[in-house]
């Protein structure tokens, strides 16, 4: 008796109990699916360039990004100048991303009259899930030659005397969907400088960081250090702020800078724009992207 | 007469353990396909992450996909998609939760195309929508093949297009699924 008691409560128990294992959550049976897989941070920023410095954005596989960059005049040009508008400084270029990681781009300026051009390779993507990685990082090296008529055609020139060159490390993070924030370590080089007083090599440290506004507009600053002892009097800090402005394959960059120069040298070591007596340009970078080699695998 | 019934109890639950177990398969390389065809432009995006488990037994089935990784032909539609569209970081994954409504006509211990429709609650954006779907179960050696195909309307599930791209993209989108089940272990 009390063994067919027993045997009755077991088989109570025990048969209900698949027919409740078949109700849980069956995806649980697989694990935590966010383990499996890791998810990169995208969209840091609008696009691969903050104002003037380089976001640690980079240009996406296959990816042709058409650029046109002006910096209008100074702003305390006055009616006159019509606030600046009636001369500008251009920059046409364009990046391509060879791998995600890998970008080259190249350009010309009005400024200098200057050929630019760089390598830019991100070491580092901030992501979670199976590989958890809090920063993305990236190294810029550019190299820009400034082909300007000699100034004194008389003394002995050589080529090496217009070649710049801007190396960076870019550290940064995507804080939340609206809040990025970069540090960009400089090191900047020129062959020939004006003047005793300005250093060949030109250390400076870079921040800049932006704030989504909406989907389609963020807020993007900048603002670049120069560490102390190693420019002329008269030279300043590059500071810029700008709105991005997205639309479909287009991102349009309107801001303010105190830099007239969009080569990398210039904009760290040659600015002299006083934001506090006027001495900033309107500005726009354009950019524009076409897929050259597609990417979908089937 | 007590450590026998013990022993006897053990195995009994064990076995109706391990045979449950058998009744499941599983994936974590479904393939989940949408198309948007419009006179304009056509956007295709593919996710080959998208996990699913099926219950063989009472035919209850359940996908989820993580939004990013849906790979597209161009970057910049892949970033559009998961920043102004999708808001993948906000409502990373899409779910599936339902039920094979005809899995009593399925013998999976003979090889054939077994038509099916599949039933229940479809969440994407996180919002949640009813969507029946036919599509068939092919059987053989015991491996299953599924697949399935639905139609679905972005603005069903709060996804805002705004009028610029109105024509670029479909009203209604069209949705394949193809998965190779396998037999769920512990060990899976």
């Amino acid at each position: 008796m009390e063994l067919k008691i027993k045997i009755a409560v077991f088989f109570l128990c025990a048969l209900p109990g698949p027919f409740l294992l078949a109700q849980e959550d069956l995806l649980s049976l697989l694990g935590q699916q966010g383990e499996q897989q890791t998810d990169y941070a995208t969209a840091s920023f609008k696009t691969n360039r903050v104002v003037n410095l380089h976001s640690l954005e980079s240009t996406a596989s296959g990816v042709f990004d058409f650029k046109i960059s002006h910096r209008f005049g100074f702003l305390n040009g006055g009616v006159y100048e019509f606030f600046g508008l009636d001369n500008a400084s251009i920059r046409i270029g364009g990046d391509f991303g060879v791998s995600d990681r890998l970008t080259v781009g190249v350009g010309r300026n009005s400024y200098d009259k200057a050929y630019d051009g760089f390598v830019k390779y991100k070491f580092l993507r901030q992501s979670t899930g199976k590989r958890n990685m809090p920063l993305t990082g990236a190294v810029l090296a550019s190299c820009a030659i400034n082909t300007v008529k000699w100034a004194n055609p008389d003394r002995i020139n050589y080529f090496s005397s217009r070649l710049n060159y801007l190396f960076q490390l870019i550290l940064g993070r995507k804080f939340s969907e609206s809040l990025t924030l970069q540090l960009s370590p400089t090191l900047v080089h020129r062959n020939l400088v004006r003047t005793r007083q300005e250093k060949n090599d030109v250390f400076a440290l870079g921040g800049a960081g932006r704030i989504k506004l909406t989907r389609r507009i963020a807020v993007n600053a900048e603002y670049i250090y120069v560490l102390p002892g190693q420019l002329a009097p008269g030279y300043r800090n590059s500071i810029s702020i700008g709105f991005d402005v997205e639309t479909g394959g287009h991102v349009f960059q309107l801001h303010f800078t105190n830099s007239t120069s969009m080569v990398g040298h210039g904009y760290v070591a040659e600015t002299v724009g006083d934001w506090l007596k006027g001495g900033v340009h309107f500005g726009f970078n354009i950019s524009r992207v076409f897929t050259v080699r597609r990417r979908l695998k089937k | 007469m007590k450590k026998i019934l013990c022993l006897f109890s053990v195995i009994v639950a064990l076995s109706f353990a391990t045979q449950t177990w058998g009744q499941k398969y599983f994936t974590r390389d479904g393939q989940i396909t949408f198309t948007s065809e419009t006179p304009m432009e056509k956007i295709e995006a593919v996710n080959q992450k998208a996990t699913s488990v099926l219950d063989a037994a009472s035919g209850q089935v359940e996908f989820a996909v993580l939004i990013k990784g849906f790979q597209f032909e161009k970057a910049l539609m892949q970033e559009h998609f998961n920043e102004n569209y999708m808001e993948s970081t906000k409502f990373p994954k899409a779910t599936f939760k339902g039920q094979i409504t005809d899995m009593d006509l399925v013998d999976l211990t003979k090889d054939g195309v077994y038509p099916i429709t599949v039933k229940g609650d479809l969440m994407i954006h996180g919002v949640t929508n009813p969507v029946v779907a036919d599509g068939k179960l092919e059987v053989k050696n015991g491996a299953i093949h599924a697949r399935s195909s639905f139609n679905l309307s972005p603005e069903e599930y709060g996804i805002k297009i705004p009028a610029v791209v109105r024509d670029n993209i479909a009203q209604s989108l069209k949705v394949e699924v193809a998965v190779n089940y396998e037999l769920l272990t512990n060990g899976s």
